[in-house]
């Protein structure tokens, strides 16, 4: 590697034969695959991807029961339309609720960024932003399960409103997903309050926030898919 | 903003194949991924401008395979953004980002499996259950 190019270039650029050869020749080689790479980056990208395949599970089956079932499927559109100052707005909540988690996500890219510059003082600010927001967004989906639970009285095994997998799906996809969230807010405050004490200053190694943001991402990610597939279909 | 390089310098002369795994990594990330903040704010951009779109779809009663089409493209478009720019994946090396991508290429066989097994239980189920009704 050469001093005037940063160590983080190298997959940028090299031609495509070339890319392999790196690539056959990290695979082949002695002890470490992913060189160059935070031992424990390279772990949390293995657990997001096992995470990867377990809301995948979840997906794949709901959309096999979906797609199965001859009862007619409650429509989304409706069921979390919320009615502001007299107009009913067709998933004005889920709507809000992704803008909430894709602006927590911003936060938190522009925190690592922060953090590899050593201003401490933006990264901890911008990482209890995001945490924040991540609270925000739980809360909102606490006051979605409220109102399907209380007044449209859906439960797992069965709902008012048409199919009854709808609630199993709904409660056990959106649930997990919350989960990761909540998980998330913890996380990322732990950390947060780690560099505002300066822990990561004294060993001179910033990697445990981008380490805790791209969990964060994964969960923003996994909203993504659940918000087209699960509230968009 | 210049990094602050907290180990001897030499190690940074290594080249990437031999360099031991430990000092290699280390004095590798001393400064880590460096990018100006308005890519950020870009990416943040177009991940708004794409889920507004994407409520727009429901909002004026797209139907049918258009409504398919757009909601499955915004969905990847957001998710390449993310993973690409803010989970930093375009400036990782090869052998990562192989290890990550290509795995979730089984859950596409697992999803098409399971649509067609599903269109067969349908019309399983149009033809015993829907006989009486």
């Amino acid at each position: 590697m050469t001093a005037t190019t940063t160590p983080t270039e190298p997959a940028h650029g090299v031609p495509a034969g070339e890319g392999l050869r790196t690539l056959a020749a990290d695979w082949s080689s002695d002890q470490e695959v992913f060189k160059q790479v935070h031992w424990g980056k390279a772990m949390m990208w293995i657990f997001l991807l096992s995470d990867t395949f377990v809301f995948s599970c979840f997906l794949t089956s709901y959309m096999t029961m979906r797609a199965s079932t001859i009862v007619p499927w409650p429509n989304p559109s409706e069921v979390f339309a919320l009615t502001i100052g007299g107009h009913s707005i067709p998933l004005i909540l889920i709507a809000i609720m992704t803008f909430v988690l894709i602006s927590s996500s911003g936060t938190m890219a522009m925190a690592v960024n922060f953090a590899y510059r050593r201003d401490r003082l933006k990264t901890t600010l911008l990482m209890l932003a995001t945490a924040a927001f991540g609270a925000t967004f739980v809360s909102m989906q606490a006051f979605e399960w409220t109102h399907l639970i209380l007044d449209e009285h859906v439960r797992p095994w069965g709902n008012p409103l048409g199919a009854p997998q709808f609630g199993s799906c709904f409660f056990m996809i959106t649930g997990f997903h919350g989960l990761h969230v909540s998980i998330g807010v913890l996380y990322l405050s732990i950390i947060a309050s780690k560099v505002a004490r300066g822990h990561y200053e004294r060993k001179g190694n910033y990697e445990v926030v981008e380490i805790a943001g791209l969990y964060w991402h994964f969960v923003d990610l996994v909203w993504v898919f659940i918000f087209a597939l699960f509230y968009l279909w | 903003m210049t990094a602050d390089i907290t180990q001897p310098a030499p190690h940074e002369a290594a080249s990437s194949h031999d360099a031991a795994p430990a000092k290699g990594s280390k004095t590798a990330h001393v400064r880590g991924q460096q990018h100006p903040i308005s890519v950020y704010l870009k990416v943040w951009g177009y991940l708004f401008v794409l889920s507004t779109m994407s409520y727009l779809v429901d909002y004026f009663h797209v139907a049918g395979l258009l409504r398919w089409v757009l909601i499955i493209t915004f969905m990847l478009l957001k998710a390449g953004l993310i993973v690409a720019i803010f989970m930093h994946m375009a400036w990782e090396r090869l052998a990562l980002m192989y290890a990550i991508l290509v795995p979730p290429l089984c859950l596409g066989t697992l999803v098409l499996l399971m649509a067609i097994e599903s269109d067969y239980t349908f019309w399983t189920r149009i033809i015993f259950f829907g006989k009486g009704a």
